[in-house]
């Protein structure tokens, strides 16, 4: 198996991808987002329970590819906690990871460096610029969840 | 079998290799990296888009070396000679269609465009509230869009042929379909997911018997068979130049005279008028009428060159060399275990949809891609087939005639590596 292959499904995305984390839908979210790539069909709904501010918890449901799943997946584990500033400027860091070189990343404010750290098996997409979209598609309904609308495309 | 797609009777004399050396593209490797070679290219794409021999190259070369200019309207030496040109590639069009003349045959700039044109011109003229008209489950969004606007502007409803399981059409549903208020029938004569061919002689006969006219969308029917429209008895066909190994920019509105004869424009501007004058504005007969604009003068040109070839290799053995791969691919890669095919109607044209449980399309679409095998993934613009057959996305290897059968053994192969690399 090629090099290139290797480094966009690494093991832990293989793994997130199959086993998706905080695959539900909770009772008390009270903020949802639907985000959705019309080229592939991949569709997900995001559910935050938001309180003070706070993102106290974070969950999804829906299909697509490991990629889209497992970056799913992971951004539930890394947002829960976070105040809804810190999870945007995640999700801007996280976009940066997926779209830009090392040195063209912005400040995008304090960020959780440990989850940039975790985040860094899902860099590989760079390599393969038409999965960009899925590494992105739950980051972006996330991030419209916050501001509250209710749909995202990564389109 | 009522099929309009003439499948072979005898075995074919047909020399792959001969034809691959036709198209340049095919001997390029992809993903090359530095000091590392590449896979050789496995393009098995062709129901989007077909690649260009040579000799259609060669022809639109040498044509905008030498005989461009724009046409219908010059006096001068290069006008007219494009104009000799283009107006061939008319007829070549009527000739492959078997169109009764050339005054049938409308360019367009996409199968899109042609049915939007229908739509548009057809269906505001004759269409009002109430009417109805019947498509099938397994149309390409160009051929379901077009009527929801027609829809949205007139009030119209829009009546759906389902199929069964193995993507065959339900002859029966549509007979219960059809009505005193049907006033059009638009149906696909070759899915574009399912490869299922519709026996379009018997859906025409069928509406005809109500005084309904059909239209067929014909961009994947017209690459794969012989396709006699004088025959099917259709009112409109549709193709795309793109899919014929053609260029780009090319479509075809075959229509029957009387019918395009009392539509009106379609758009405004040159090529399309008598004569102008702000009290009033008369129109040229069809085709011209609906040719409003420069067309794409080099590509209609190229196009048809690109029917030539097609025949030079003879249609029915094109088909039957397709019809060939179709068969040992589907056998190959039903050996997989977890591979489902979607689309298993008789006579069905050389397009294979698939799913491999437990790994989704686009996974796997950028896994066989690292092999070079080049296969479409997503919803294939037909997003209510994809929640016909519950799925929302499938992989699609579609056959051509440069395939070859090792190229088939290829994506098996990389579909497999795909298999073993999600443990699935």
């Amino acid at each position: 198996m090629m090099d290139e292959l290797r480094e966009l499904y690494q093991e832990v995305i293989l793994d997130h991808g199959k086993n998706p984390r905080n695959f539900r839908h909770p009772d008390d979210a009270n903020r949802e987002a639907k985000g959705e790539n019309p080229m592939c069909g991949d569709r997900f709904m995001v559910y935050l329970k938001l309180k003070d501010g706070v993102v106290e918890d974070v969950a999804f449901q829906g299909r697509g590819c490991a990629i889209s799943t497992a970056s799913a997946s992971m951004m539930t584990e890394v947002v829960k906690g976070k105040t809804e500033a810190e999870a945007k400027a995640l999700f801007e860091t996280f976009h940066d990871l997926c779209t830009k070189d090392d040195h063209e990343h912005g400040d995008h404010g304090p960020v959780d460096e440990d989850a940039m750290e975790r985040l860094m098996v899902l860099s590989g997409v760079r390599q393969f610029p038409v999965r960009v979209k899925c590494a992105t598609l739950a980051w972006h309904a996330m991030n419209a969840a916050i501001e509250g609308e209710d749909k995202a495309s990564s389109e | 079998m009522d099929t309009q797609i003439a499948l072979p009777t005898s075995a074919p004399t047909f020399d792959v290799e001969r034809v691959r050396a036709d198209f340049p593209i095919l001997s390029r490797s992809v993903h090359e990296r530095k000091g590392k070679p590449g896979k050789p290219l496995v393009y098995l794409d062709s129901a989007a888009s077909a690649q260009k021999p040579r000799q259609v190259i060669d022809a639109m070369t040498r044509f905008l070396e030498e005989d461009y200019s724009n046409i219908h309207r010059g006096v001068h030496f290069l006008s007219q000679t494009a104009t000799d040109q283009f107006e061939e590639a008319r007829r070549k069009v009527a000739r492959f269609l078997n169109a009764p003349s050339e005054r049938n045959i409308v360019f367009t700039r996409s199968a899109t465009e042609a049915v939007n044109l229908v739509a548009h011109s057809y269906g505001r003229t004759f269409l009002s509230e109430g009417d109805e008209i019947i498509v099938s489950v397994m149309e390409h969004h160009a051929n379901i869009v077009p009527w929801q606007l027609l829809q949205m502007d007139k009030g119209i409803r829009i009546r759906v042929v389902p199929v069964d399981e193995h993507g065959v059409l339900d002859l029966n549903a549509y007979e219960d379909l059809l009505s005193d208020r049907t006033k059009l029938v638009a149906m696909t004569h070759c899915s574009n997911v399912l490869g299922t061919v519709t026996p379009a002689k018997i859906i025409a006969r069928m509406a005809h018997e109500r005084g309904v006219p059909v239209l067929f969308d014909g961009s994947q029917a017209a690459v794969h068979g012989v396709v006699d429209v004088q025959d099917i008895d259709a009112d409109f066909y549709i193709m795309t130049g793109h899919k014929l190994y053609g260029p780009t920019g090319t479509g075809v509105l075959y229509g029957k005279y009387d019918l395009l004869k009392k539509m009106p424009p379609y758009q405004g501007g040159g090529d399309m008028i008598e004569s102008v004058s702000f009290e009033g504005t008369t129109f040229k007969a069809p085709p011209a009428r609906f040719e409003a604009g420069t067309p794409a003068i080099t590509e209609v040109i190229g196009l048809g060159v690109a029917l030539d070839y097609m025949e030079s290799l003879g249609r029915e053995a094109i088909a039957a060399h397709e019809h060939d791969l179709l068969q040992y691919a589907t056998q190959q890669l039903s050996q997989i275990d977890g591979l489902r095919v979607y689309g298993t109607a008789p006579g069905k044209g050389p397009i294979i949809s698939f799913t491999l449980e437990g790994v989704h399309p686009h996974d796997l679409g950028t896994i066989v891609d690292q092999y070079g095998v080049a296969v479409r993934v997503g919803r294939h613009c037909a997003e209510p087939l994809m929640e016909r057959f519950g799925v929302g996305a499938t992989a699609r290897a579609s056959f051509a005639l440069y395939n070859t059968r090792a190229e088939a053994d290829a994506l098996v192969e990389s579909v497999i590596a795909v298999k073993e690399f999600f443990g699935a």
